[in-house]
């Protein structure tokens, strides 16, 4: 809110629709689990380093999944390991977003046509928001990535739909 | 520092009932083939004995010799303080697959093995605890790595191919 | 290590599972931890959350197609890797490189090595609770993953040694560029001393923690400088040359016990620092000397290999690093199989954590830098 900042004289009022509001704290502040898998689990370590610097966007790593709003899907994900993603993201609180990161966790990478343990997508067991693709994606493509979810929340409705 | 034929002539002084044999006209490497039910108490003998002294085992692969209906086991091993190499080959059926271990003598062999077992299915003798390594412990669908192997459609209701 | 047998409560003992998510695994390894209170009686590593299928993909593929696939193993790594399949297929196919690309090859596997233990030191002292050097070494790393980018386009995996020779020559600016990054690079070696090193809780944390007598080493075939931090000089740049690594000059580094028990977790450490040194010291020495030429031309146009087989390795960052190929005759392998250095190293953690507490875990597990995606393959 630095554009507020000084600009009154004293306590005010600002008035927002309540969708704005709730959406503009959801994509401000997006905890992240810390959780990688591959190759791209190195690119996503790089970007939250000192470079490419992840926090800026709010995006902070959180050790466990109770603390989450999003989990990247970071590399290859094998049969073994994908029911445990799936209790991962069961285990997190709602509002919850995905970001699908590099061709293997989109589509079985280069691992699609003769890997015998490789799921070929996460989108077979969890639903994704957002796919980056690359093998691996380079930093700025994830901040891309990250950018266009958080359009996704921003043009969220919270309007209860009449069945 | 010694050879692959001083050792081969060593192992013949040493087990006088055992069989081996010396192939080396194939490139890069020559290896011997030897039993594979006696491999352990071989590697006892290449382990133990000063002169040889092969502390290291540096790889151990399992391969499948499908035209001849066999499974194979390479050892690589090696002496850290004489420098020297050799490589040794067991041959064993395809369908019931039987090799000693050698988990004993070098203690890094039980991964190794472990993992042969799961790729290939060949049955060590004498390990420790030979279970599958890195596929998921309930995968039925048989042992990868055999070139005659089929994937599975399903895995816990996901669905395999792609 | 503290004494379990004198008290006089009976406890039960207690099973804790850590991982595949955790943040101080390194990757998706499961460790079952069997305890004793927080005393660790027994530890069961669980593998294969990542396994990719590489030696499967391997007997599908063409043997330059099998590259790109090399570099996925150990992904801190890469250029270690593609190398290490460079050297075992020219044994195979019996051909000889020109210099250049000999050159250029241990330019790029000693930046590499430079990367990948700045990785392993950042994130052990983040695992350790200094986040700090974690930045540093990121920040320096970006700079080696720049001198990478420039040569061949990629930041991460870069198929660029090739059977023969290499994907692109270096670019015009790369002699320039990498000799300023030394200069810049070999202050912030001692910063890193100054704020990890030699800090006290550092090494109240990891020395006498760990200790891995050089015997077992051996016994295990633990290799690299997990083993030359037992205090054996092993290194096969030196013991089993490749490439041209027999006409630098270059010390071995080796744990001396400095702060505790040689073979500890801090000497581990360490080793990987002094080891940075090294590699410096060799890339000057080989950018001095480039000698010009083409790097494609030994390329073979078509690799099909006599039947046959070879075991031919490499001292990657992690260890001896090792193909073992069987070819029979066709334009792809029968077999490959990866000796991979972390595969083995990891065996000994059960071995290491004996007797130690929950905490130490994650030092030992941190001080022996297992990359998960060449140990499952
Ligand atoms: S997409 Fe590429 S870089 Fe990412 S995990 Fe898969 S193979 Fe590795």
């Amino acid at each position: 809110m630095g554009l507020l900042d000084k600009e009154f004289t004293d306590g005010n009022i600002v008035i927002a629709k309540a969708e704005d509001l709730m959406n503009w704290a959801r994509l401000s502040s997006l905890w992240q689990v810390s959780f990688g898998l591959a190759c791209c689990a190195i690119e996503m370590m790089a970007t939250s380093a000192s470079h490419y610097d992840f926090d800026r966007f709010g995006v902070i790593p959180r050790p466990s999944p109770r603390h989450a709003d999003i989990i990247i899907i970071s590399g290859t994900v094998t049969l073994k390991m994908a029911t445990r993603i799936k209790r991962l993201y069961e285990q997190m609180p709602e509002p919850k977003y995905i970001i699908s990161m590099g061709s293997c966790s989109n589509s079985g990478g280069p691992y699609w046509e003769h890997g015998y343990h490789v799921l070929k997508g996460i989108d077979r067991v969890i639903p994704v928001d957002v796919y980056v693709p690359g093998c691996p994606p380079r930093p700025e493509a994830l901040l891309e990535g990250l950018i266009k979810l958080q359009e996704k929340i921003r043009k969220t409705s919270l309007v209860k739909k009449s069945t | 520092m010694k050879n692959t034929e001083e050792i081969l002539q060593a192992l013949k002084e040493n087990f006088p009932d055992f069989s081996f044999e010396l192939k080396s006209d194939l490139p890069v490497e020559g290896f011997i083939i030897c039993n594979p039910l006696v491999i352990d108490k071989i590697s006892h003998f290449l382990h133990d004995n000063p002169e040889l002294n092969f502390d290291s085992l540096i790889n151990l692969s399992g391969v499948d010799e499908i035209k001849a209906n066999q499974l194979s086991v390479y050892y690589h091993l090696e002496s850290t303080e004489l420098k020297h190499k050799l490589v040794l080959k067991v041959v064993t059926d395809r369908n019931s697959p039987e090799v000693a271990s050698v988990t004993d003598i070098w203690k890094g062999a039980n991964w190794h093995e472990r993992e042969a077992y799961d790729m290939f299915g060949i049955k060590f003798l004498n390990h420790p605890d030979l279970r599958r390594i890195l596929m998921p412990y309930d995968w039925e669908a048989g042992h990868p790595l055999r070139k005659d192997y089929e994937n599975p459609e399903f895995y816990q209701g996901m669905k395999v191919p792609f | 290590m503290i004494n379990t047998k004198s008290s006089a409560i009976r406890t039960e003992e207690m099973v804790l599972n850590m991982g595949p998510q955790h943040p101080s695994t390194h990757g998706v390894l499961r460790l079952e931890l069997a305890l004793e209170g927080e005393i660790i009686t027994k530890v069961t590593p669980h593998i294969g959350y990542l396994h990719r299928c590489f030696e499967k993909h391997c007997e599908a593929m063409t043997y330059p197609q099998i590259v790109p696939y090399t570099d996925r193993m150990d992904y801190l790594a890469s250029m270690g890797n593609e190398l290490g399949y460079a050297v075992a297929m020219e044994k195979l196919l019996g051909i000889e490189v020109p210099q250049r690309v000999e050159y250029i090859r241990v330019i790029m596997a000693e930046l590499q090595r430079i990367a990948s233990h700045l990785v392993a030191l950042g994130t052990y002292g983040a695992d350790i609770g200094a986040f700090t050097p974690f930045l540093y070494c990121f920040r320096d790393r970006e700079k080696i993953l720049h001198l990478f980018e420039i040569t061949c386009g990629a930041r991460l995996l870069y198929n660029y040694i090739w059977v023969g020779g290499l994907s692109h020559d270096l670019h015009p600016d790369f002699v320039r560029k990498t000799r300023d990054f030394i200069k810049e690079f070999k202050p912030t070696i001692k910063e890193l001393n100054d704020i990890l090193s030699y800090n006290k809780i550092f090494i109240d944390r990891t020395a006498n923690v760990g200790i891995l007598p050089v015997k077992t080493a051996i016994n295990f075939g633990v290799s690299g400088p997990n083993l030359r931090a037992s205090g054996i000089k092993w290194d096969i740049r030196k013991d089993d040359p490749y490439s041209v690594y027999s006409k630098f000059d270059f010390d071995i580094p080796v744990g001396k016990g400095t702060h505790g028990t040689v073979g500890d977790s801090w000497d581990r450490y360490f080793v990987r620092i002094l080891e940075m040194e090294e590699s410096l010291k060799i890339i000057e020495q080989a950018l001095d000397q480039l000698p010009d030429g083409d790097v494609q031309s030994a390329i073979p146009k078509r690799i099909k290999p006599n039947a046959g087989h070879v075991y031919g390795r490499v001292e990657n960052p992690r260890g001896e690093l090792g193909y073992f190929i069987i070819s029979d005759g066709s334009t792809t392998p029968y077999r490959v199989k990866v000796r991979a250095p972390s595969f083995v190293t990891l065996q000994i953690l059960g071995e290491l954590c004996k007797g130690y507490m929950i905490a130490d875990v994650i030092t030992i597990l941190g001080s022996i830098d297992i990359v998960l995606g060449e140990i499952d393959r």
